[in-house]
């Protein structure tokens, strides 16, 4: 599976867990398909530049940086927005995992996405 | 009546055997070691200034025309894991010899006791595969194929040496021939008598026919069945030098407390030395195919799993991503005992 696919694919399906565990703090339940679809979406996003940075750069501990950064970024920007029942941030409960899941994806497109087939040199 | 101690007996015959290369561009330098067919020496190619590897053949008995024969055609096998060779001639005492490129390096036998890792192994031993595959492609047998006749240099390059015992079962377009090669040089031997405490010295017997190293040869070329040799022979001799790789012997030896071979490898070893030919690998890619199957993390051909095998091999193929997601989910978990405190 070539890296960005793997990036999305990967992105979206921890995302849409990482937002499912939301379930978990009752506060929120009633906003929970929002979460999910808002986290899946966060998971494509940085699954896709992560995604595009490992075609770019071939480099496990690299990738593993640039996921965690992406990862922490996006999630910081959802935990900045308040919640929209209970007016508080969760900054741990989302940047925590948020930047784990974007190492996740991070290493796993390095190590096991298919790098693009060269095309042979013409003349 | 005195005799001759064994040392000195064994310098009068040293002498005796050392080449004149008088007539010959070489100077001889010193003697390096005994192969199959002969001695190998270093020697300075005086017009190119450069040191090669010189190897006197000198089996009674041995036709000529069919190693110089042999020589042309293995100077054909161009290959970065073939020794190259030079030159071929004849001395002023009749004997025929060759220059090949001088490789100082290791033994793999002495080399692959530095290498710990089985990957790193089993990536030597792909190396060596792909030699004898193009060998094979060409047309050409090694039939002595050991840890002795593999030598690593020092940059890490892999070189299988010593084709003096090569069997050639077709000549190349390019090479010299008119006669079919396989009628002449074999001759099947009047009695093989190979010791069970196996050697590790390439056997030469009867009529110029070769045999090989008992530790390593195929049952066939050990029955002296040289007519029916093919590439399956040399498949059997890379099942033994394997398992020799993996385990330090080329056979299966229950090491008392010592650990046992994966068992994906030792399905590769032992489909590759399957005493009958058919049930080997058919070709070289085909083995190295398994091989590099297996360091892949994928399923070999010789081995059916069973699903905690499969299990297992999953596990080791996506360890680090099993145990990052582990580690996502604690810390989830970890996250949900904190919150509900």
């Amino acid at each position: 599976m070539n890296k960005v696919l793997l990036g999305l694919l990967l992105g979206a399906v921890l995302g849409a867990v990482d937002g499912g565990t939301a379930w978990f703090t009752p506060e929120v339940r009633p906003e929970m398909a929002m979460i999910i679809v808002g986290s899946t979406f966060k998971g494509l996003v940085g699954g896709i530049l992560i995604g595009f940075f490992a075609r770019k750069v071939n480099s496990v501990p690299l990738g593993i940086l640039f996921g965690l950064a992406v990862g922490a970024l996006l999630a910081l920007a959802i935990a900045a927005m308040p919640d929209g029942l209970t007016g508080k941030h969760y900054y741990v409960q989302i940047i925590v995992p948020g930047s784990l899941v974007g190492l996740i994806v991070g290493y796993a497109t390095q190590k096991y996405g298919a790098a693009p087939a060269t095309t042979p040199a013409t003349r | 009546m005195k005799f001759l101690s064994d040392k000195a007996l064994e310098r009068l015959r040293e002498g005796a055997e050392t080449p004149d290369l008088a007539g010959t561009r070489y100077r001889l330098l010193e003697r390096i070691a005994r192969g199959g067919m002969g001695v190998v020496y270093t020697a300075e190619d005086e017009n190119l200034r450069r040191r090669v590897a010189l190897k006197v053949l000198d089996v009674p008995g041995t036709d000529v025309n069919r190693l110089i024969r042999e020589a042309r055609v293995l100077a054909a096998l161009e290959h970065p894991g073939i020794v190259p060779v030079h030159d071929v001639g004849t001395l002023a005492d009749g004997r025929v010899f060759y220059t090949m490129k001088f490789v100082e390096g290791k033994r793999l036998d002495k080399f692959i006791v530095s290498v710990a890792s089985v990957p790193d192994r089993l990536r030597i031993f792909l190396r060596i595969c792909d030699a004898v595959a193009f060998a094979h492609a060409r047309g050409v047998l090694h039939r002595d194929l050991k840890p002795a006749n593999i030598m690593v240099g020092p940059f890490g390059e892999v070189l299988v040496m010593d084709w003096g015992l090569a069997k050639i079962l077709r000549e190349t377009s390019n090479s010299a021939g008119e006669a079919d090669p396989e009628a002449t040089i074999f001759e099947k031997p009047k009695q093989t008598n190979i010791s069970s405490d196996a050697t590790e010295i390439s056997v030469v017997t009867g009529h110029g026919t070769v045999m090989g190293t008992p530790r390593y040869m195929s049952p066939e070329q050990a029955r002296g069945d040289v007519e029916h040799l093919d590439a399956r022979s040399d498949i059997f001799s890379l099942g033994r030098l394997l398992r020799f790789l993996l385990s330090g012997k080329p056979e299966v030896v229950p090491i008392p407390g010592g650990h046992r071979l994966d068992k994906s490898l030792a399905a590769i070893c032992a489909k590759a030395t399957e005493a009958a030919p058919a049930e080997r690998y058919p070709n070289v890619p085909e083995m190295a195919l398994d091989v590099s199957k297996y360091l892949d993390g994928l399923a070999v051909g010789a081995h059916r799993e069973s699903t905690f095998d499969k299990a297992g091999r999953f596990y080791r193929r996506y360890r680090f991503f099993i145990l990052l997601i582990a580690a996502y989910l604690a810390m989830r978990v970890l996250i949900l005992l904190f919150m509900h405190r």
